[in-house]
């Protein structure tokens, strides 16, 4: 059967923020660009993002890239590679104007200049005390952005395919990747695109756990596509947890809730993270906040009848600052919570939020893997960008607002690459005489099948095992009972069943499909994870806690390197991390207090 | 304690029937299902053919949008407890069905292309930020947070007969968004755009979309601060 083949100069697969920040470079530069979205532009998981886009502007406060980029690795649990980390601060003004320009309706000032709002381990003079560098729209920053940037595409004619799920990678006999395998969800049929260039954009796993601040299309379709094809998952043991997930319910209330002076509470009503972080209190970065949460519950100072969550109180912001700074936070507590913000505290819960890992680059977005003894060996044709990509800026742990940027900087520097490297001129590879057979195989299976477990069943008990064994806190046991669990749920996902067998915007099969995905994403991460002998930002392990050799149980001497996890074989290799930035000096290492 | 509910769906699914029909499902509901999403996620875990778009859960993507009980709407921000035991659910009415409750949106998404919907700015952009006046951003509250979900257009009888020549409520919506944002250059020509007895005056002021949207926008104000333009315009 003849597919129909789409050939374009670059496809970027993913549609939210890196997807579009580069599309729209790629377009303005007059090369043909094809985006393919498994939902409408605007509904990509960047429209959910609240708080604000980091960039130390100083427009409230003095601030400059050299704190941004301190704070940047100190976050990071200093995982991160500091070059890439030093690129990202000092870009980071610029992308935000360039945004500006394009006419994001960012919050404003008295004297006209964009508004911003204090965050998660961000500081003024190294720790010293909390600085503005959010830049914000109320607390609907992603939502802006995004439509935006879907805006400044209309805006450039870039070409969109919606509701098209990308399948599989397509590498020729050399390694190279010369297009992608997709399927339009509305008649069900599978096409070829044929492309000089491939570029992810295609956001993180976050569904892989059970209780997630994720929507259900972030299922990690980018790395499983990667791993089938071969390419390493980088650092996937860290997960962040978002202090404050609505209890119960998991959708998000920002960060910018402290940002604009909210505190948490335990249940004799002390704020407690004053003990803990005597600096930046609240304001502490993300795993650090989360893991005092978890440990106020676990001595039993917890809120409710069940001692369970953390109250998260705004009552002393009034009634104005909030409906001006933070409406969607009142929203949400109203529909998800039943409880008015304005008037009383907000049970929260750290809850799944953000992949740290991803598919290896370097900071053009280019893939890199090891070959012939060079840890990072490119790729050709094929760019990671966003959240599915590690490049790695947020190593360990990232600091809030650090997302859209880093969506917003490598997204554009992507692009620039390609327009830098004369992509246009160059011709495209020959596709292989066997492009399509893999992924249409795999829906045949599917279309084929009458017994066989539901995909949805198989999912929900792979998710609620990564819950189990890769939570908040981990202890060694936990995690290697986690690897058998997940490796064994992995096998039955081979074999699923679809009672459903219309060709017509067929969700059950787009479902079916996204399992595949999921199970590659939990297995790197429950692999990686149960390997890693340390505790590291998010990678809190019982086991390995503090000692005067190791403080906070991090051991620099064996572990300060990234995980390279490979599908087959669940095969584990490392590389070092980066410590050397562009032209400044390094941030030596230290033990992190706040 | 069970909650029993009666679901009434819109079924078609061209590859296999002739015609749409209502097809019945009986559901008991746990504490945790909250919100009608949830209800309908478990629906498909009966019935996996049963088709719906959805994505984030909390009321920003815009996917699942339907029309509930006869009242556009979205599935996540729709608490069950705001239901009756029965639930009648179609798709959105006024576009093609593709499937179940899923529409094709290419009408509405062409009205809103058909008003730029983005800043046009010609002269060179400053090293930073185009300063704003905080008055002059507040304008924009009430029309940039718009998803893009549609219920308002597909509720409006007069984008119903005119899809194709009114631009409807959230195209209008996005368009004062622009005409409104005091960063922007072509504001007549957006005005311009507009003049016409389909585009913009086929609004007869009848207020489903104020009614209906999920996120509590006024595109009827939007609409007639637009018609004042124009009218002072001629003036």
């Amino acid at each position: 059967m003849a597919l129909s083949v789409h050939k374009y100069d670059a496809v970027v697969v993913g549609a939210g923020g890196a997807g579009m920040r580069c599309s729209l470079q790629l377009a303005r530069a007059g090369l043909r660009v094809a985006v393919l979205s498994k939902v409408f532009p605007t509904r990509s998981h960047t429209v959910a993002a609240q708080g604000g886009i980091g960039a130390s502007l100083g427009n409230m406060d003095e601030d400059n890239w050299h704190y941004h980029f301190y704070d940047t690795v100190k976050g990071s649990d200093w995982l991160g590679d500091q070059d890439a980390i030093e690129f990202m601060c000092r870009e980071a003004p610029k992308v935000v104007y360039e945004l500006e320009h394009m006419g994001m309706p960012f919050d404003r000032n008295p004297d006209g200049t964009i508004y911003q709002r204090p965050f998660g381990g961000h500081s003024a003079k190294y720790g010293e005390k909390p600085v503005p560098r959010a830049c914000a729209a109320a607390d609907r920053t992603g939502h802006a952005m995004l439509h935006t940037l879907y805006q400044q595409n209309v805006k450039s004619n870039t070409t969109f395919f919606v509701e098209w799920m990308a399948l599989d990678i397509i590498r020729d006999a050399e390694g190279d990747v010369v297009g992608v395998t997709a399927l339009e969800m509305e008649t069900g049929e599978v096409s070829i695109f044929h492309a000089k260039c491939v570029l992810f954009a295609t956001g993180g796993a976050g569904r892989i756990f059970a209780a997630s601040t994720n929507a259900f299309i972030n299922t990690g379709d980018g790395l499983g596509m990667a791993a089938r094809a071969g390419i390493p998952l980088e650092d996937m043991e860290f997960w962040q947890f978002h202090p404050t997930g609505v209890h119960n319910a998991g959708v998000l209330l920002t960060e910018g809730c402290r940002g604009e002076g909210a505190i948490l509470r335990n249940k004799d009503g002390e704020r407690f993270m004053e003990r803990y972080a005597p600096k930046l209190k609240d304001l502490a970065p993300r795993d650090f906040v989360s893991r005092c949460m978890d440990q106020e519950i676990k001595e039993g100072r917890g809120c409710g009848p069940n001692g369970d969550y953390i109250a998260l109180d705004l009552t002393h912001l009034g009634g104005e600052t909030i409906m001006k700074r933070l409406p969607s936070v009142h929203e949400i507590g109203k529909n998800f919570a039943n409880v008015d913000v304005i008037k009383e505290p907000i049970p929260v819960v750290p809850t799944i939020h953000y992949q740290m890992g991803g598919i290896p680059t370097n900071i053009h977005g280019q893939v890199v893997v090891p070959r012939n003894g060079n840890p990072n060996t490119v790729v050709n044709g094929f760019y990671a960008i966003g959240e599915c990509s590690c490049v790695s800026v947020h190593g360990a742990n990232r600091l809030g607002t650090n997302s859209l940027l880093d969506l917003l900087v490598f997204g554009r520097a992507a692009g620039n690459h390609l327009i830098e490297t004369a992509l246009a001129s160059k011709a495209h590879k020959p596709l292989p005489a066997n492009a399509a057979d893999y992924s249409l195989a795999r829906i045949a299976k599917l279309d084929q099948s009458n017994s066989g477990e539901y995909p949805q069943d198989v999912a929900n008990d792979l998710r609620r095992a990564m819950q189990t064994h890769a939570g908040v806190f981990r202890t060694q046991k936990s995690m290697d009972e986690g690897v058998v669990k997940v490796l064994a749920i992995a096998e039955r996902a081979a074999s699923l069943s679809l009672k459903d067998k219309s060709k017509v915007f067929n969700t059950a099969r787009i479902e079916a499909l996204e399992v595949a995905n999921l199970m590659e994403a939990a297995k790197a991460t429950m692999v990686s994870a149960a390997a890693r002998k340390e505790s590291r930002g998010a990678h809190t392990v019982d086991d390995y806690g503090d000692t005067p050799e190791h403080p906070l149980g991090r051991n620099d001497e064996v572990w300060m390197k990234h995980t390279l996890w490979y599908s087959e074989g669940n095969r584990l290799d490392y590389k070092p991390v980066q410590t050397k930035p562009l032209t400044v000096d390094t941030v030596p290492l230290a033990k992190r207090t706040f | 304690m069970a909650d029993k509910r009666t679901f009434e769906i819109y079924r078609y699914d061209p590859d296999k029937d002739a015609k749409p029909y209502m097809q019945t499902f009986e559901v008991e509901l746990e504490g945790t299902e909250r919100m009608l999403l949830d209800a309908l996620m478990k629906l498909k875990k009966m019935d996996d053919s049963v088709s719906f778009r959805r994505s984030c859960r909390e009321g920003v993507c815009g996917s699942d949008a339907m029309n509930i009980n006869g009242k556009n709407g979205l599935a996540c921000l729709t608490n069950m407890q705001t239901l009756p035991q029965k639930i009648t659910l179609r798709p959105l009415p006024g576009l093609p069905v593709v499937r179940d409750l899923i529409v094709d949106m290419s009408m509405f998404f062409k009205q809103y292309h058909s008003i730029k919907p983005y800043i046009v700015n010609e002269t060179v952009a400053p090293e930073k930020e185009r300063l704003q006046s905080q008055e002059d951003r507040e304008e924009l509250n009430g029309l940039y947070e718009c998803i893009l979900c549609a219920c308002c257009s597909t509720s409006c009888p007069s984008f119903w007969w005119n899809p194709d020549k009114f631009v409807g409520p959230a195209g209008l919506l996005a368009a004062y968004r622009f005409i409104a944002d005091t960063r922007d250059q072509v504001r007549e020509e957006r005005l311009d755009n507009l003049e016409d007895p389909y585009r913009l005056f086929r609004c007869h002021t009848i207020m489903n979309c104020v009614d209906v949207c999920p996120k509590g926008l006024n595109p009827t104000k939007a609409i007639g601060k637009i018609k004042d333009m124009l009218v002072k315009r001629a003036a």
